[in-house]
């Protein structure tokens, strides 16, 4: 018998040296870059102060990808680039060239393997993405699927470059909102409280840290069947579903809880106007998959009025800044309710304490 | 109906009896995942389906599994993961456990979990790399790879306990190191920058590697309060989303003058005409910083301009940052648990990012926030969070941060406050002031 090897140590080597893998006229010409243009959707130009020139060729994934598909895309890099790729903040992939003639053959190679090139400058980007019923232990729906079937009806616009300003659509599986903040967020709305399966509280939960979690104290800590567990207050539960993490038998997730709601304006850049969150159009949509076509149409109205009616380089938020509210009720044709009145901290700075008003 | 017919498959396969004797499992049958196959953009569950089918590979039975339960949650609308514990030797986090709840029915896949590994700054690859990589996860794990994760990392998904080690071993040999999880610095993100983008400010790469490699111990042996984030964007257009995503944003900016290249103005205007120029340039301006004189120049009021990059967007050409570049710090940016998304406030509002010193002076204000994050923040809490419940005027005294007006939209409306050590503060902020000046002097 042989005693078991010593366990192999970690190398601890933290974020990994880039300069090895990039593309040579980056590293070249690192930090002295003069200015970029677009020749065409998909396609940036950018022209280093040594005047050496790089054109890159952007295209969508499905983020989620199965080894061959990673292979397919790297057999792409080194017949028609030059070997080097780098991903975006929103999982498109970019080939570098340095030769504008290799730009045309790498575009048909990639849409003949159904690989669509855009997603630069004014287009509706790639949706930001996370895990969903493929790998999150709290997922209300699936990332995944919400995303393939909007990006599927939102193609053309992918591969275009026709909306006012960049469009950025995020998706987040519960409210947490992982999926960060944007111009559209389809984001799941719970409505129901959780579920409690008494039995189980004691045995999996850390009750004073499920009390502690909820944002509006609405759990305290009770005997239920002779049994400790906690107790929900559902006139005061706000359905966030944030006690379901450190509390799995407090089941927040269900056929008939979960939604999605559809929020606008938001966006990350500093660019004319400061960062800014998104606020709620839509609530209560049902969670249908496997395709959520009523998710698809509302996007479709919101894009359309956006598309049509605001100004160039007028982000989403921005634009309707400038119309005001109503008007974007008035267009998109959505009902304005008593739920888009702010009812959290700070509330009261969402209101319109003026006598400005949009007739 | 067809979800009848999924569950049948599923018992009536391999799936029920565990360990059966049939060399081809039965495929489970994915009627609403395959509406998922439709449509012209590239499908994740054909990808999933490649895998599934791929003859001889050990991965082929856990995904076929995979599909199966992923299927079974498009039908209850339910997730069927649970967490738990699994990490490799000598690390305490960077493993993201997941157990089914529905291993009965599916089996192959009853342990899939993900291993969060930093790719390089930058998101920077050469296929050579993609595929070395592509490699060790087929041998190890599910063939399942998300390029990235939200958080910023390689996501290696689907993985058993056993293999986990191994396959951390493998991409470790290779340079590669493993990404945070739980209450413990996350792996970061930085923008394009320096590679390739002319409004670039500061050296990403560098801030990003010499920050994260700083605090691995942070990311590795999860000891904070809760999680904390670093993003790094090159300039205020912030691609990496720092100011709403990270606790602390780096965003690179300016002091002096942007540039102006007139003539290229005098080009863009002939181009796109002059009351487009207005338009969509001048009268876009945040700060009513910008005029198209007469000659179809841009006259540029350098005091008001914000920094907010509207004009150089569209522009690029003709507008670029100015030469004095360094760096915004901003903190306490997060989404929504539990108080609400929160965007970082405005702490540092210029550091020089040239010299070793300056990295020296940037690693040392983090490690004071560090420090104090984790001595002062309750479990749970985010360092916004923090600031808010303590107020920020003890923030920055604890940190040793002098007030400053690029921190506010206004100052204070209410007149709650106790205000009689205010000629004290006053009388700070004229020797402040004094000194400022002072060194100007003495430099010049």
């Amino acid at each position: 018998m042989n005693t078991p090897a010593a366990p192999r140590r970690a190398v601890e080597s933290g974020v990994p040296d880039p300069f090895p893998y990039m593309h040579p006229l980056m590293k070249k010409n690192y930090g002295n870059w003069a200015w970029h243009d677009r020749p065409r959707p998909g396609v940036l130009h950018h022209v280093a102060k040594s005047g050496d020139e790089i054109w890159t060729v952007r295209a969508g994934t499905p983020r989620q990808m199965d080894v061959f598909t990673i292979r397919k895309l790297c057999d792409i890099a080194d017949r028609f680039a030059e070997g080097h790729v780098r991903f975006t903040t929103r999982s498109n992939i970019e080939y570098m060239v340095s030769a504008k003639d290799k730009v045309e053959p790498l575009i048909k190679a990639l849409n003949a393997e159904g690989y669509p090139v855009g997603g630069t400058g004014n287009s509706v980007s790639m949706i930001s993405h996370t895990q969903g019923w493929l790998h999150c232990d709290i997922p209300g729906t699936d990332a995944s699927g919400v995303v393939k079937s909007l990006m599927d009806s939102l193609y053309e616009e992918f591969v275009k470059e026709e909306m006012p300003n960049r469009v950025r659509i995020t998706t987040s599986c519960c409210q947490i909102n992982c999926g960060g903040q944007g111009d559209i967020s389809i984001n799941v709305q719970y409505v129901k409280p959780p579920k409690i399966n008494h039995d189980m509280v004691s045995k999996v939960c850390e009750r004073p840290a499920v009390v502690a979690r909820c944002p509006v104290a609405a759990i305290r800590p009770a005997m239920v069947n002779g049994k400790p567990s906690l107790e929900v207050d559902e006139q005061k539960c706000v359905c966030c579903g944030a006690c379901y993490p450190p509390c799995p038998p407090m089941q927040i997730n269900g056929t008939d809880s979960t939604r999605i709601a559809v929020w606008v304006g938001g966006k990350h850049s500093n660019a004319r106007s400061k960062p800014a969150f998104h606020k709620l159009v839509v609530a209560n949509l049902p969670n249908n998959a496997p395709r959520w076509p009523e998710v698809a149409e509302v996007v479709g109205k919101i894009l359309h009025a956006y598309k049509n009616n605001a100004k160039d380089w007028e982000r989403m938020g921005e634009w309707i800044e400038r119309i005001g509210w109503p008007r974007f009720f008035e267009l998109t044709g959505f009902a304005f309710t008593k739920h888009h009145l702010d009812t959290w901290t700070g509330a009261r700075k969402s209101m319109n304490m003026s006598a400005h008003v949009h007739f | 109906m067809a979800s009848d017919d999924v569950t049948k498959t599923a018992q009536g396969g391999c799936g029920a009896s565990g360990g059966c004797g049939c060399n081809t499992p039965q495929k489970h049958a994915t009627p609403l995942l395959d509406e998922l196959e439709n449509g012209p953009w590239p499908s994740f569950v054909t990808g999933l389906k490649r895998l599934r089918d791929t003859e001889g590979k050990s991965y082929a039975p856990m995904m076929n599994d995979l599909l199966g339960q992923l299927e079974h949650s498009y039908e209850e609308r339910l997730g069927f993961w649970k967490g738990g514990t699994v990490s490799v030797v000598g690390y305490g986090g960077g493993v993201i456990p997941r157990f089914s709840e529905v291993a009965d029915k599916f089996p192959a896949s009853k342990e899939f979990h993900t291993l969060r590994i930093m790719p390089p700054a930058g998101y920077h690859y050469n296929t050579d790399l993609l595929r070395k990589l592509c490699d060790t996860w087929e041998k190890h794990g599910s063939g399942l790879i998300a390029l990235h994760g939200q958080s910023g990392d390689i996501m290696f998904q689907g993985c058993t306990t056993d293999n986990v080690q191994k396959a951390f071993d493998e991409f470790n040999e290779m340079g590669f190191d493993m990404g945070g999880a739980g209450p413990a610095m996350r792996t970061s993100m930085s923008c394009v920058g320096h590679a390739r983008c002319e409004k670039s400010c500061y050296d990403e790469v560098r801030a990003h590697r010499t920050l994260i490699n700083e605090f691995i111990d942070e990311m590795h042996r999860p000891a904070l309060p809760y999680k904390f984030k670093f993003k790094f964007s090159g300039c205020p257009n912030d691609c990496v989303n720092a100011i709403h995503r990270s606790d602390f944003a780096l965003i690179g900016t300016w002091r002096d003058d942007m540039k102006v290249n007139q003539e290229e103005v005098k080009a863009y205007v002939a181009s796109h005409g002059r009351k487009y120029t207005i338009d969509s340039v001048v009268a876009m301006c945040p700060t009513r910083a910008l005029s198209l004189n007469d000659d179809d120049t841009l006259d540029v009021d350098n005091k008001s301009c914000v920094r907010c990059m509207h004009c150089m967007n569209v522009m690029t050409k003709a507008l670029a940052p100015g030469d004095d570049r360094g760096a915004s710090i901003l903190i306490g940016g997060k989404r929504s648990l539990k108080v609400g998304d929160m965007m970082g406030i405005m702490m540092i509002p210029f550091i020089k990012l040239d010299t070793d010193e300056d990295f020296e002076k940037l690693v040392e204000f983090s490690r004071n926030l560090i420090e104090f994050f984790a001595e002062n923040a309750l479990e749970h809490e985010r360092i916004g969070e923090c600031i808010d419940r303590i107020g920020l005027p003890a923030f920055l005294e604890a940190l040793g941060i002098d007030p400053d007006p690029n921190m506010i939209n206004h100052p204070r409306t209410s007149s709650y406050v106790r205000t009689d050590d205010f000629t004290d503060e006053a009388n700070k902020y004229f020797e402040r002031k004094a000194k400022e000046a002072g060194l100007t002097v003495a430099a010049e």
